[in-house]
């Protein structure tokens, strides 16, 4: 319904407008805080005017919380995870819509399933699996009695090792896997009408090329929409790289906002701590507004 | 060029029966049209062909070679789809030449091939548009162009022209006419537009609820329906179907005022039974109510086309269409008789549907017409 009368037009730009200014007000605060000394920032109520020292505070927050090597860390980490569930995705999806193969229904319902079981609730498994990668696959060797058989015949004891922390696949491959990507795909591949699948074959092009050649250009929108909101979401990933991190050269940047958080008896220096956290929102900022047309275009849905 | 072979062909999903076991043989560059309602198989039978399904059972050869396990790529077909099925993210040259590509022909062949296709189809300047950008018709062609430039062993139309206008749709006929005759492969077209299909075809293939119904020539088929959904099918306005018996006298009754003489080669061999009788609205004339031998008729309501005009009546609950060349002012109401000439009836047995001819069953196939 198409609303055209001035009155209810003046009510929808007042909401708007208040939606706008509760969303950015916190943001202004920071930015605020962080141009201020730590005199200024701790006086109630704080003062709502620029201060000077901004270029002081970023400094002394880049040192202090070593911000050069973390959002290295940090851009490489979010980038390698959120590429991964792009690429990842994209493979499960196809594999789910364009073959028949035994189980298939039940596979798209398993992965699906993941979406209940969050990182945080699977993090001890998580973790066991990161220490060492080939665990699993010693469980099975030791319920099937093969390495009982090994250890019988050759005296060798079978014990398979690949730990994970404090690592950079240690931190991105746990978080690679993602429902949500797959079903998107999955959607959006579902709108593809099957006549371009069957043209493709016609002109002698094999389910790989056919997935090159038409899915991934088809789904660029898709894939950048994909990868944006991935990206946002590894940027602040907390609990993982916490865990799974205990050198300080793999740490990631929003971890290290802990360290520029004022401790209890320390010094106030909220300053210092709000210009830390302006650096550290400014990746995942400007990769959202550089992709910001795409992906609008791309959780749109297709166009026609 | 070349020729297929369909052997006893059937087509289940799970138990679900749609293609009943089709034989058909085709010759080298014929021009077949498979004609049918919607849902009778046909385009089921010619996805088998393509190798977009499987074959339940039997058998298809192209060239006497057995292609029932090869990839569709394989086969040396190329289709039409109906809604042409284009890719989107390339331009009418890429998507002509999509299939180039992917055999891995040299960019300057492949750039020659689909320019001396886009100069058949008429398409040279909007080789650099997308699809989206093109109307109907030029999507169609690029369908067309996109067969075309593989120089297929056979081509295969899945009602292409059913998203079209009806006048580009008379264009785009005329325009496949003249490609088939200038290419002069083996084109396998199907429809479920009657009319289309009388106009393209070398033969008719006509096909219903998985079975086939007839073979033949178009003036064949239309003059002589082999069964009595054939006769119902193909014709415009359809044939009228009347359903009676034939008394001892040998006269066919539909009523008891109403009555018409059949052949008499044939009048001897029905007494007794129920049969079908057809007569196309050309066929019948209208007279004065009351005249002898004349069908009393009401006429219900009259279908101006320009050129002729179909006058619809009512038989006491059956309608009855009747072609008039000249001019009428008939209002509806009016009573009207209609009289039909025994040479233009066609009879069917109403137990099987079958035709029944004067001469013995089986006589009218005739071999196969190659151009």
């Amino acid at each position: 319904m198409v609303e055209r009368t001035p009155l209810f037009d003046a009510i929808c730009q007042a909401i708007l407008l208040i939606g706008l200014i509760v969303a950015l007000l916190p943001f202004a605060i920071v930015i605020i805080a962080a141009t201020h000394d730590i005199r200024a920032v701790n006086i109630v109520p704080m003062p709502l005017m620029p201060g000077h020292d901004l270029m002081a505070n970023l400094h002394e927050a880049w040192v202090r919380a070593d911000l050069g090597n973390k959002l290295f860390n940090s851009i490489l980490f979010a980038t390698s995870v959120a590429a991964g569930k792009v690429i990842l995705s994209a493979m499960a999806a196809f594999s789910i819509v364009y073959f028949r193969f035994p189980g298939r229904s039940l596979l798209f319902w398993a992965i699906f399933i993941t979406l209940m079981l969050p990182l945080e609730v699977r993090i001890v498994p998580t973790y066991a699996v990161a220490a060492n990668a080939l665990a699993p696959f010693q469980a099975i060797l030791n319920v099937t009695g093969i390495t009982w058989l090994i250890q019988t015949v050759s005296g060798l004891q079978l014990s398979l090792q690949w730990g994970l922390l404090n690592s950079y696949p240690g931190l991105v491959l746990p978080l690679v896997a993602t429902a949500t990507g797959t079903f998107l795909y999955r959607q959006f591949f579902l709108t593809i009408p099957d006549e371009l699948a069957e043209a493709a074959k016609m002109d002698g092009s094999g389910p790989v090329r056919f997935f090159f050649d038409m899915l991934l250009p088809l789904s660029r929108p898709n894939m950048i929409a994909l990868f944006t909101i991935m990206f946002v979401w590894a940027w602040n990933q907390y609990l993982w790289p916490l865990l799974v991190t205990t050198d300080p050269k793999f740490g990631i940047a929003v971890t290290q906002l802990k360290l520029l958080i004022p401790s209890e008896f320390g010094l106030p220096d909220w300053n210092v701590a709000m210009a830390g956290t302006l650096i550290i929102m400014a990746p995942p900022l400007v990769v959202v507004i550089l992709m910001q047309r795409w992906f609008v275009r791309g959780l749109i849905s297709t166009e026609k | 060029m070349a020729s297929i072979g369909i052997r006893s062909v059937r087509k289940a999903y799970q138990k679900n029966a749609v293609v009943h076991g089709v034989d058909l043989d085709i010759a080298s560059g014929e021009f077949i049209v498979i004609l049918g309602p919607s849902g009778c198989g046909k385009s089921t039978l010619l996805r088998m062909i393509a190798g977009l399904e499987e074959i339940s059972a039997g058998e298809i050869s192209i060239d006497g070679v057995v292609v029932n396990n090869l990839e569709p790529r394989e086969r040396g077909c190329a289709m039409v789809f109906q809604n042409y099925a284009l890719y989107p993210h390339m331009s009418v040259a890429d998507n002509i030449g999509y299939a180039l590509r992917v055999a891995g022909v040299p960019k300057d062949e492949r750039r020659r091939r689909v320019e001396a296709t886009a100069k058949i189809v008429a398409l040279e300047s909007f080789l650099d548009r997308r699809p989206m950008a093109l109307s109907g018709g030029q999507r169609q062609r690029v369908a067309m162009a996109r067969a075309i430039v593989r120089e297929p062993k056979v081509f295969l139309f899945d009602e292409p022209l059913s998203n079209l206008d009806a006048k580009l749709r008379v264009a785009m006929r005329a325009e496949i006419r003249r490609l088939h005759r200038r290419l002069g492969a083996t084109s396998i077209f199907v429809t479920h537009d009657q009319v289309e299909a009388m106009t393209l075809g070398d033969r008719l293939v006509v096909m219903n609820a998985g079975r086939v119904e007839q073979v033949g020539a178009p003036a064949e088929v239309y003059n002589r329906p082999a069964s009595r959904f054939v006769a119902g099918f193909v014709g415009s306005p359809a044939m009228n179907l009347m359903e009676g018996t034939i008394d001892r006298h040998g006269v066919f009754v539909y009523d008891e005022e109403r009555r018409v003489a059949v052949p008499d080669a044939v009048e001897s061999r029905l007494v007794g039974h129920k049969v079908t009788l057809g007569v196309r609205a050309e066929a019948a004339r209208l007279v004065e109510a009351g005249t002898s031998g004349s069908l009393p008729a009401t006429v219900d309501f009259v279908e101006e086309l320009g050129a002729g005009r179909v006058v619809h009546t009512d038989l006491d609950g059956l309608s009855f269409a009747v072609a008039v060349t000249e001019p009428v002012a008939l209002v509806p109401g009016t009573a009207v008789g209609i009289a039909i000439d025994p040479a233009d009836i066609h009879l069917f047995s109403s137990e099987t549907g079958l035709r029944i001819d004067a001469a013995p069953a089986g006589a009218q196939v005739e071999p196969p017409l190659v151009p």
